[in-house]
């Protein structure tokens, strides 16, 4: 890859997931094998330090599959994770608490994501206590108005006391993001952070978290089905389809001049505020659903609902993601002709 | 062109303890013939009880309020009887896709069974003629007969939700609102489902109210816009008159649309609205949006605008417009 190895915070290689579905004792005896649930399989990719990685795809694509192995939540089947140039994919308990103090999670729902009965306080201290940080209730409490501070809920001592329920959707996914940054992590993985915020708030959510993100220098990557706030909120993306990376590179570069039919197909189908579309029905180059992934069409996976499919993309090998230039990866033999 | 629907100072409150939270309150609109009008605003401005209260059932302890009117081919369905709305406007001519309907199929019966039960509840038809029915329905929404076996687990949202459409038209309503019926599905499969109304209105000579909080989806698909905040209308113009060049005129919906992340353009700073809606037990004196807006003046939080016409077919409730 094209990017200076001191300057990448988090790479990838070639990592996969699978999932074997749970067997009877008549199947394993008469050897019949249910299939395997590949989730993620086989993906590379290299993020540096600084930027907002964006990983996009439908549900079925393998995304979030991808963020819980980089959180360490599911271990990976095979493949390899390197943080700071160290490798993580296999560590022990020590270590595995030490890497998720330095990675960060911030999740979708955010009010599912918070304990109830906790006031903010609590909400905030809970992993200072889990990671033994240093320091009495008021060297805590320091730290907790901090890091409201950053999300800028002010004044912070009024949230403090204040219980979940007390708050909008966006408040309190301003305290998701300051329970992450409490730990001074390095990098945050923000899987839909705004997709169950209302819209006119969701602007504000994404903009604190770039605030945050530019103000301590930290590492993103952000996890979504919306093209949208991707290509407002990244600075790179990469473009994944039943388990794969299909399409990679400079956020507007991938958005502005897509070169692998999916890709081309999921912009297409995105509305815009424009008038003047009520009466066209859209023409959708591509059919039906995402397949199962856990019966991956052979060659290329992509070759079932791809209006140029020949029949060398399902007879030959899959295509390999190939750089054509800029840090611009994509994955389809024919990008060329079509 | 013809109007099917006239809404007249619709006022739909939910009497807690805590007071009667004014859910919709004085709201007006219309709807003509084989026409889509959508109706956007952020979570609890009152889109989804609009549609609620077109379909005469508010969900306890809401009511409709004395003098509301809501007349539907020009009868007002306002002074019908429980049983009389049953019998013949709930599901017969006006229906509802509603948000997440199709996470709500029974997981324990096959699609089939559940279709046939719906059917035959309103249908006096024996079984050979429902399942010829269904079959016709599922044609239409792009689905074969098999899928009739199956249970839900075994389809797609996309599939579920092409159910959940087919079973909304088969008493042939007249008006089907759609409650963001492509909320929760990936964009391919949004594009799939939009074209598929698109074309089934068409056919049937359906009218549409198509909710949503995305302002880009409705872009796509309403012929006239009514966006709403706090139960009441802001502002109501035509697909033109709201995304066109000359843009909307109310603050709301031009921050709501600032707010809309773009695709296909570089957008280096969005804006946002601050605050979130009001309490609706108390809400703002004056104009209800005024703690939020931009454009505040003095008398705004004095005196509430009305919706007025501000040209031919465009009503704005703003103290900013018209003058």
């Amino acid at each position: 890859m094209s990017i200076d190895k001191n300057d990448v915070i988090l790479e990838i290689k070639d990592l996969k997931k699978h999932f074997a579905p749970h067997q009877s004792l008549a199947q394993t005896l008469t050897g019949k094998n249910r299939k395997v649930v590949k989730a993620v399989d086989g993906i590379s990719f290299a993020i540096r330090r600084g930027e907002i990685f964006g990983l996009i795809g439908e549900s079925g694509s393998g995304k979030t599959t991808t963020g819980k192995l980089v959180m360490k939540l599911i271990d990976p089947t095979s493949g390899t994770i390197e943080f700071n140039g160290e490798d993580v994919t296999k560590t022990d308990k020590e270590r595995t608490k030490a890497y998720r103090r330095q990675v960060q999670m911030i999740f979708q729902d955010p009010y599912a994501s918070m304990n109830p009965r906790f006031k903010i306080k609590d909400v905030l201290e809970e992993p200072l206590i889990i990671h033994k940080i240093p320091g009495g209730h008021v060297e805590h409490e320091e730290m907790i108005v901090k890091a409201l501070t950053e999300v800028k809920l002010n004044p912070p001592e009024e949230f403090m006391g204040r219980y979940p329920h007390m708050l909008s959707g966006g408040q309190r996914q301003r305290v998701a993001t300051a329970r992450t940054l409490i730990l001074n992590p390095l990098m945050l993985v923000a899987d839909e952070p705004v997709s169950m915020i209302d819209l006119s708030t969701r602007a504000e959510i994404l903009h604190m978290m770039k605030d945050v993100q530019r103000d301590l220098g930290l590492t993103y990557l952000y996890i979504t089905h919306d093209l949208s706030t991707a290509r407002y909120f990244t600075d790179r993306i990469a473009v994944m389809y039943l388990g794969r990376i299909v399409e990679m590179g400079d956020a507007d570069d991938v958005i502005d001049h897509p070169l692998h039919p999916y890709t081309k197909a999921l912009i297409d189908a995105v509305p815009e505020p424009e008038t003047g579309k009520v009466d066209v029905i859209k023409e959708l180059p591509i059919s039906g659903e995402i397949p199962s992934p856990a019966n991956i069409p052979p060659g290329c996976r992509f070759h079932t609902r791809c209006p140029y499919a020949k029949p060398e993309c399902s007879a030959e090998a899959e295509p390999e993601l190939i750089d054509v230039g800029n840090g611009h990866y994509q994955a389809c033999r024919r990008y060329k002709e079509i | 062109m013809d109007k099917l629907l006239e809404v007249k100072n619709l006022k739909l409150y939910y009497h807690t303890v805590a007071g009667a939270v004014r859910a919709l309150d004085d709201v007006s609109f219309d709807l003509k013939k084989g026409e889509t009008l959508g109706l956007v605003g952020e979570s609890g401005c009152g889109k989804t009880t609009t549609g609620v209260a077109l379909l005469k059932m508010p969900s306890p302890p809401g009511r409709i309020e004395e003098g509301s009117q809501i007349i539907l081919d020009g009868r007002d369905i306002m002074t019908l009887s429980e049983k009389e709305i049953r019998k013949n406007v709930r599901w017969e001519e006006v229906s509802m896709v509603f948000q997440g309907a199709m996470n709500c199929l029974t997981p324990v019966y096959t699609i089939g069974k559940q279709m046939l039960e719906t059917l035959q509840e309103h249908r006096d038809m024996d079984r050979k003629q429902a399942v010829d029915l269904i079959t016709e329905y599922l044609g239409l929404v792009g689905l074969p007969p098999e899928v009739m076996g199956r249970y839900p687990h075994e389809m797609s949202g996309g599939m579920k939700q092409r159910i959940v459409i087919a079973t909304a038209l088969f008493l042939k309503p007249k008006l089907v609102i759609l409650d963001e019926p492509t909320t929760a599905l990936d964009v391919i499969v949004q594009a799939q489902i939009i074209n598929l109304l698109k074309k089934l209105k068409k056919t049937f000579d359906l009218s549409f109210i198509f909710i949503t909080h995305d302002l880009s989806l409705e872009a796509e698909v309403s012929d006239r816009i009514c966006v709403m905040y706090a139960g009441k209308i802001a502002e109501l113009g035509t697909n033109g008159q709201i995304y066109g060049a000359q843009g909307p005129m109310h603050p709301y919906t031009e921050k709501l649309l600032q707010a809309t992340p773009l695709l296909r353009k570089k957008v280096d700073s969005l804006s946002y609205i601050p605050g979130t809606p009001p309490d609706l037990i108390d809400p703002p004196k004056g104009c209800r949006f005024h703690p939020r807006c931009h454009k505040v003046m003095d008398k705004c939080s004095r005196e509430e605008p009305p919706l007025l016409e501000i040209e031919p077919g465009h009503m704005v409730a703003c103290w900013r417009c018209g003058k």
